[in-house]
C-alpha cells in the first residue's frame, strides 16, 4: 500500500515538474566537424521564467538556441520543448511547434525588402487569415510594445542597430510565443539601447506571460534580469542558480567568466607549442 | 598517388552528393507547386523581377543579334544567288538556336545572378533562419515562387528575343540592303514550321529556364554564408548554368533535328 503511495506520488511530483518546466535537455550531445560541442548537457526551462545561457565566446550558446528551435539535430540526448521531443518532430510537426516559438536573432534578420510595419506583419499575414484593419491594429501594437509605432514606415536599412533589434523582437512576439528565445540581445549595442532591451525582455515576460531564454555573455545585463542561469564550458554545464548564487561561487571557471578575468580555467593563448620553440624553430633550450 | 587517389574520390563523392542535395531541393520545390498557384501574388512579384526587368537587356541584345545575323546571311546567300532565303535562315537560327540559348544565357546573367546572390545573402543576413523559425517555409515561401518565375520567364523571354531577332534581322536585309520584303517574309513562312521549328525552340527554353532557375537557387540556398561564399556561388550559378544550358543545347538539338 505504502509503495503503491509512493509510485503514485512520485508519478504526480512527475507531472507537474512537466508542467513546472517548459523545456527539457538531457544528456545532450551535439558535434559539428569533428568537434563536440555538447558532451551531455542536461537543463530545465522553467516555465514563466527568464533563464539565461551563459558562458564564453564558442561555447555553443547559439547552438543551444539552434536545437531548441529543431534547425539542429543532436547526435544523443533528449530536447523536449512545449511537450513536444523536438529531435523526433517531423517537419510538418516542427513546424507547427515553431508557431509557439519566437526568436530574436542576433542581427536581427530583418526582411531588408520589406518595411518595419510589413516586417511584423509578416508571420501574422502567412500564418492567420485575418481582415487588413485587425492586422495593423497588431502590427501597431506589437510596435507601441518595443516603443516604434512611429517607426512604422521606415525600411530596415533606416534603423539604428538597436531599433532594429527591437523591431525583430516585436516581429517575434507577433504570434504571442510561449517559449521566446534571445540571441545575444545585448550584443554591440549602446548603453541606452542595452537599458531599454533589458526592460523589454522582462517587461514582456511577465506582461505577455511568456517564458524566456536569454543566450549571452554580457554578465551584469543578463544576472539584472534572469531569474535562472546556466553557465556553459568546455561542452558542459559548468554552474547553474539564481545569479545571486553565481555571484557568490567560489568555482574558478564561475569567478573567471563572472569577474571577466582574461586568463584561468578558459587561458588566454589559444593552444599553441611554446613561443620560445615557435621563435628559436625548436632549436632553443 | 594513394593522395591523389583519395582527392578524386574525395572530389567525386562531393559532386554527388551536391548533386543529390541539388536533386531533393528541386523535389521539395516541385512540392510547393499547389502552393504557388494558390498564392499568384508571390509569382507574380518574381516575374516582374525576373522577367520584366530582364526585358532590356533581351531587347537591346536580341535587335543587335538580328541585325548581325541579316547582314552575315546576306554576305554568305549572296554568293549563291540565294540572298533572298535571308529570312528563312534568320528566323530558323533564331527560333531554333539562338532565341532560346542567347536568352538563358543572358537570363543566367542579368535575372539567374540575382536570384543567387538574393537568397545567399538571405542565408547570410540569418533572414531563412528567422523565416524558418516564425514556421515559414522557405522553400516554399522563397525558392519556389522564383523558381517558376524563372521557368515561365524564359520561353517568354525567348519568344520575344526570336521576334525582335526577326525584327532586327529585316531592318538590316530588307531596310538597308534592299532585298525584297515579300520574299523575306514569304520564304520564312514557307520555311519555318510550328510543329518542328517552334514548338521545338519552345521546349528548349522551357529546359533551359528549369535549369537556370534551378541552379541559380540551389547556389544561393547552399551558399556558405559570409561575403565571399555567397560571391563564389554567385559566380559559380552563372558558370554552371551557361555550361548546363551549352551542353544541353547540343543533346537537344541532336535529338530534335537529328
Amino acid at each position: 500500500m505504502d509503495t503503491a503511495r509512493s509510485v503514485k506520488g512520485e508519478a504526480m511530483e512527475a507531472a507537474e515538474n512537466r508542467d513546472e518546466m517548459l523545456a527539457r535537455v538531457r544528456g545532450l550531445c551535439v558535434r559539428r566537424g569533428g568537434r563536440s560541442i555538447f558532451d551531455g548537457v542536461d537543463l530545465d526551462i522553467r516555465r514563466g521564467q527568464v533563464t539565461a545561457i551563459m558562458g564564453p565566446s564558442g561555447t555553443g550558446k547559439t547552438t543551444l538556441l539552434r536545437v531548441l528551435g529543431g534547425q539542429l539535430r543532436p547526435q544523443a540526448g533528449e530536447v523536449h520543448v512545449l511537450g513536444e521531443a523536438v529531435p523526433q518532430l517531423s517537419r510538418a510537426e516542427l513546424y507547427a511547434l515553431r508557431r509557439r516559438m519566437g526568436v530574436l536573432f542576433q542581427s536581427g534578420a530583418l526582411f531588408t525588402h520589406l518595411s518595419v510595419f510589413e516586417n511584423v506583419a509578416f508571420p501574422i499575414r502567412e500564418h492567420a487569415r485575418l481582415p487588413e484593419p485587425l492586422v495593423e491594429t497588431l502590427v501597431l501594437l506589437k510596435l507601441e510594445a518595443v516603443g516604434l509605432r512611429g517607426a512604422r514606415d521606415l525600411m530596415p536599412a533606416e534603423l539604428s542597430g538597436g531599433m532594429a533589434r527591437r523591431v525583430a523582437l516585436a516581429r517575434a512576439i507577433a504570434l504571442d510565443p510561449a517559449l521566446m528565445m534571445y540571441d545575444e540581445p545585448f550584443a554591440g549595442q549602446d548603453p541606452i539601447t542595452m537599458g531599454v532591451l533589458i526592460d523589454l525582455i522582462r517587461r514582456l515576460n511577465d506582461a505577455l506571460g511568456l517564458t524566456s531564454v536569454v543566450v549571452s555573455h554580457d554578465v551584469h545585463e543578463t544576472f539584472a534580469i534572469a531569474d535562472y542561469v546556466y553557465v556553459l564550458a568546455d561542452g558542459a554545464v559548468i554552474a547553474e542558480g539564481t545569479p545571486a548564487q553565481l555571484n557568490a561561487s567560489e568555482a574558478a571557471s564561475v569567478r573567471q567568466f563572472v569577474d571577466a578575468r582574461p586568463d584561468g580555467p578558459v587561458p588566454f593563448h589559444y593552444p599553441a607549442r611554446s613561443l620560445a620553440d615557435e621563435l628559436t624553430g625548436g632549436r632553443g633550450s | 598517388m594513394i593522395g591523389a587517389i583519395q582527392g578524386l574520390g574525395r572530389r567525386t563523392l562531393d559532386g554527388l552528393r551536391g548533386l543529390g542535395e541539388a536533386v531533393l531541393l528541386m523535389l521539395r520545390i516541385l512540392r510547393a507547386a499547389p502552393e504557388v498557384v494558390r498564392r499568384p501574388r508571390l509569382l507574380i512579384e518574381q516575374l516582374y523581377v525576373v522577367g520584366v526587368l530582364s526585358l532590356v537587356i533581351i531587347l537591346v541584345s536580341a535587335l543587335f543579334v538580328g541585325l548581325v545575323l541579316g547582314l552575315q546571311g546576306y554576305y554568305t546567300l549572296v554568293d549563291f544567288g540565294a540572298e533572298d532565303a535571308v529570312g528563312t535562315m534568320v528566323a530558323l537560327t533564331l527560333v531554333r538556336e539562338l532565341g532560346p540559348v542567347v536568352t538563358a544565357l543572358l537570363f543566367a546573367g542579368r535575372a539567374g545572378s540575382s536570384l543567387t546572390a538574393e537568397v545567399g545573402l538571405m542565408k547570410a543576413t540569418e533572414q531563412l533562419s528567422s523565416m524558418e523559425m516564425m514556421a515559414v517555409d522557405p522553400e516554399r515561401r522563397i525558392l519556389a515562387p522564383r523558381f517558376f518565375a524563372a521557368l515561365l520567364a524564359v520561353p517568354l523571354l525567348a519568344a520575344i528575343f526570336s521576334a525582335v531577332g526577326v525584327f532586327g534581322g529585316y531592318l538590316v536585309s530588307v531596310g538597308m540592303i534592299g532585298i525584297d520584303a515579300g520574299a523575306y517574309w514569304s520564304n520564312m513562312q514557307n520555311a519555318v514550321t510550328v510543329q518542328d521549328d517552334i514548338l521545338n525552340g519552345a521546349i528548349k527554353s522551357v529546359v533551359f529556364g528549369f535549369l537556370a532557375g534551378w541552379i541559380a537557387l540551389h547556389k544561393g540556398y547552399m551558399a556558405t554564408p559570409t561575403s565571399s561564399g555567397v560571391s563564389r556561388a554567385t559566380t559559380m550559378g552563372v558558370v554552371h548554368t551557361s555550361l548546363a544550358v551549352l551542353g544541353l543545347d547540343f543533346l537537344l538539338t541532336a535529338l530534335m533535328f537529328g
